[in-house]
């Protein structure tokens, strides 16, 4: 069955790309704008795999996170941080907040798709 | 297009956008703003151009706004004061940064000295070292020529290894999987798994969410660690690892052990997931245990998530409605293509002429006013404009894209002159039409030069008529009847209008004892030619004078004017139709046909009285008004309705001003009134006509000629103008 995945990210570039790759790579994509966005489409979606930004409007990644991890419904979705933050903090705070693995940028589909694969069951 | 050229520009859209937002956070700062949003909002906005900008392999941009956004960074933690100092360093930057996104736009240069200095600037502000660049260069490469040295040392190694694996329930909660890791892991080469269940407790003392199970990996795969490592990227900090190579020794004491192993090849998912039921069904009460173990994938979730308590069915139903609204009621968007867009305007203009039409005829057919028909009608033709609104809407953008522009304009402006300047701006989200807004970037760009170089004092005048220092330039846009007004004020000397006058008397523009008005003065300033700086100077100069900004405004159906206080300070205004798909015309008639006259051109309307006109020559007439002598031009027989101009005395003049403030006065054989009306393309229906800017229908169904203006008044000066247009209406109605 194809696999669904929800991209969370405030830039229209950023979401463009997301779908492009995602898409040639066989996923159905679902997006959102930003994390208060994301957390209303997944009252209408199913996810398999959430790829998510940090920096973003209303409510940021980390928030975002703990807030997927918070409902009984989502807590066993692999939750990826895509983010050009590098410093081991940003990693460890999104981590905390409960993301189960990053893709750093610049944005590079292979390593996208690779890492959707990695979690996806 | 090629979907990466698509998002590429998208990208450079978007940054544009986010460079708006960029100024206006930076402005809203330096007034004192500095709340965690505004700096968070200036932030991102860099963030997202570095992002897009590494995507693309722009890496001048991304290099530059990732020194940005270090300071940024720091201000956002608290840990730097935007400081006066660091803010004009900031508003630098942003310039910089907008010049590196568009020469990456448009494959040019920037200036590499300029942009290395706010670099240094910036990195100042971080307190980085300065010279950084360049080590940070070397260092990559020394890392690159170290990588193949590594891999032939490993080479040397007889192949294999072995994992021990012990995942922390941490790694669970992450909702990483156990058995996605060995897959993965398999994905290397062939590999024997052995699970270690002795920790796992009894049923009773189990806790469903903690982690009991170890795994250990023979992988026999010619890789190296760093492979292996790369499998467990995720993991690292929540389970416990050890690679290590598998010597014989090894092999021999993993093989002796109770596994069920996979079998050479790539295991699949399948396999891989039988495999740990097999290790969870060696353990105790296997068949209570096995749901707990978390190799298993988790049930999916119900597909629309219904809540797991039983509901009303009411409730129950109404669930899912409510939820789609919120998913989709915040902020959505789409992109459409213009030309859709433009259709749709289109075809709601053709509905707003039917429903003129039909309302016509339902008159005429004599219906009682109070005739369930006409009340229908009438809701009709209010739905018609509502609908004609809404279309138009579509189109509308905020001035603030090009508000948005203007402060880095007054800051160059203000460099180059020598002058304080503040700019306020007012009134961005003032919706116009977009290609409107396309089209006054440049007369404002050229009326804020002006208020700065011209209007504003320098800054040792101001002081000595006991002004602040700092000038104070205005920018102000609001909707009034129908049109939306954008002011350009400044807090100067005024318009010097003894200077003016001279000036203008001096460049042969108006006779040396003209009465004039302080109005008349003022408006001097919009004739051609005109200049009142003394020397051009760099900026509004270039020849490039106000009547220049008139004309392109008058383009657009707009209006332009000065208001000036001596001493106090000048105010532009200028007034522009919301959309350029509707035009407020003045109905005339002449010779029987209905003409429109774009009221934009109208100064005023009179009746002329005969000893106004004088005749010169064969066939050119001119009125005498206020002192001096307007070209008369037969509107009739400049478009060939008739042979034989007519009386003027028995008309009605359009004292019309065209292109660059040319006079002439049209003669018309009375006025119908004033309405707006939808304009039709006569190039797109039938051709071109000189003379015809385009046509529009009327409610009775005719069309009717909207005229153009400015080739009416050149009829003055040339006299080529000679159109039938009474040829062009019957072939109109034809073809529609």
């Amino acid at each position: 069955m194809t696999k669904t995945i929800l991209t969370v990210d405030d830039s229209r570039t950023m979401r463009d790309m997301l779908r492009m790759s995602l898409v040639e790579a066989g996923y159905r994509v679902v997006q959102a704008e930003d994390g208060v966005h994301g957390l209303e489409v997944l009252q209408v979606e199913t996810p398999d795999v959430i790829v998510t930004d940090i920096n973003m409007p209303r409510l940021d990644g980390f928030g975002f996170i703990e807030a997927v991890r918070k409902d009984a419904t989502w807590r066993t979705t692999p939750v990826l941080v895509l983010t050009t933050e590098v410093d081991p903090e940003k990693k460890g705070r999104a981590k905390a907040a409960g993301a189960t693995g990053w893709i750093v940028k610049p944005f590079d589909p292979v390593k996208l798709v690779d890492a959707i694969r990695r979690v996806a069951a | 297009m090629d979907p990466m050229a698509e998002i590429r520009e998208t990208f450079f859209q978007e940054c544009e956008e986010q460079l708006g937002e960029l100024e206006t956070g930076l402005m809203r700062m330096e007034s004192g703003q500095t709340d965690s949003e505004t700096v968070n909002a200036v932030f991102r906005a860099v963030h997202s151009i570095k992002g897009g900008a590494g995507a693309f392999g722009l890496e001048d941009l991304v290099h530059f706004a990732h020194v940005f956004e270090t300071v940024l960074d720091l201000i956002r933690a608290g840990r730097l004061e935007p400081s006066p100092e660091a803010m004009r360093v900031m508003l630098r930057a942003s310039d910089a940064l907008a010049d590196l996104v568009r020469a990456a736009r448009d494959g040019s240069t920037t200036d590499p000295v300029r942009i290395a200095s706010i670099v240094s600037e910036l990195r100042q502000l971080t307190g980085e070292p300065d010279a950084g660049d360049a080590e940070d260069d070397d260092f990559a490469d020394i890392a690159f020529a170290a990588v193949p040295v590594t891999i032939e040392t490993e080479a040397a190694l007889p192949p294999g290894w072995i994992v021990r694996f012990k995942p922390l329930a941490d790694l669970y909660a992450k909702a990483n999987e156990a058995g996605l890791l060995l897959r993965e892991l398999g994905r290397l080469g062939p590999m024997r798994v052995t699970v270690d269940a002795e920790s796992l407790p009894d049923l009773a003392a189990l806790d469903p969410e903690g982690a009991y199970l170890t795994w250990t990996i023979v992988l026999d795969a010619d890789c190296t660690e760093d492979m292996i490592r790369a499998v467990f990227e995720f993991v690292e900090d929540d389970c416990e690892i050890q690679i290590e190579r598998n010597l014989p020794a090894d092999v021999a004491v993993a093989a002796s052990s109770s596994a069920v192993a996979a079998d050479a090849g790539q295991p699949s998912d399948d396999e891989i997931l039988a495999l740990l039921r097999n290790a969870a069904a060696s353990v105790e009460a296997p068949a209570v245990i096995e749901p707990e173990i978390v190799v298993a994938p988790p049930p999916p979730p119900p597909a629309v998530s219904p809540p797991p308590e039983p509901e009303p069915a009411s409730a129950s139903a109404e669930a899912p409605a409510a939820r789609n609204d919120a998913a989709q009621g915040v902020g959505a968007t789409i992109r459409v293509d213009l030309d859709r867009v433009d259709r749709l305007i289109d075809l709601v203009g053709e509905l707003v002429i039917n429903e003129a039409m039909l309302s016509q005829r339902v008159f005429e057919a004599g219906l009682a006013r109070a005739s369930a028909v006409m009340t229908a009608l009438d809701e009709l033709e209010q739905l018609t404009r509502e609908i004609q609104d809404s279309v138009m809407a579509i189109r509308a953008q905020p001035v603030r894209s090009v508000f948005q522009r203007m402060p880095r304009l007054v800051r160059e402006v203000a460099t180059m002159t020598g002058k304080q300047v503040r700019l306020l701006t007012d009134g961005e989200t003032t919706e116009v039409d977009k290609t409107v807004i396309e089209r006054i970037v440049d007369p404002l760009t050229h009326m804020i030069r002006n208020a700065i170089d011209h209007g504003l004092e320098s800054t040792e005048a101001r002081l000595a008529a006991g002004k602040p220092a700092e000038g104070l330039v205005k920018l102000t846009a609001l909707h009034r009847s129908g049109r939306i007004v954008i002011e350009v004020e400044d807090d100067g000397a005024g318009i010097n209008r003894e200077r003016v006058r001279a000036k203008a008397v001096e460049k042969g523009l108006v006779s040396p004892d003209a009465p004039l008005t302080d109005e008349e003065i003022d408006n001097l300033i919009f004739m051609p030619g005109f200049s009142t700086a003394s020397e051009i100077s760099d900026i509004s100069g270039r020849g490039v004078g106000m009547d220049v900004v008139r004309r392109s405004v008058q383009a657009l159906g707009g209006r332009i004017s000065i208001a000036s206080r001596p001493g106090k300070g000048s105010t532009f205004t200028l007034s522009l139709p919301l959309t350029l798909a509707v035009l407020d015309g003045m109905v005339v008639s002449v010779d029987g046909h209905t003409l429109i006259v774009p009221l934009s051109a109208i100064v005023e309307t009179l009746q002329p009285r005969s000893e106004q006109v004088h005749t010169l020559g064969v066939d050119v007439r001119v009125l005498a008004m206020r002192g001096g002598y307007i070209p008369l031009v037969d509107v009739g027989a400049a478009l060939g309705y008739r042979a034989m101009p007519a009386e003027p005395e028995k008309s009605v003049a359009l004292l019309v001003e065209g292109e660059g403030g040319v006079r002439a006065v049209l003669v018309v054989d009375g006025i119908q009134g004033q309405r707006q009306v939808v304009i039709k393309s006569l190039e797109a229906n039938y051709r071109a006509v000189p003379g015809i800017a385009a046509a529009t229908v009327m409610g009775d169904g005719r069309v009717a000629l909207i005229l153009d203006v400015d080739a009416i008044v050149s009829v003055t000066r040339s006299d080529n103008l000679r159109v039938d247009a009474s040829r062009v209406e019957p072939i109109l109605m034809s073809a529609s």
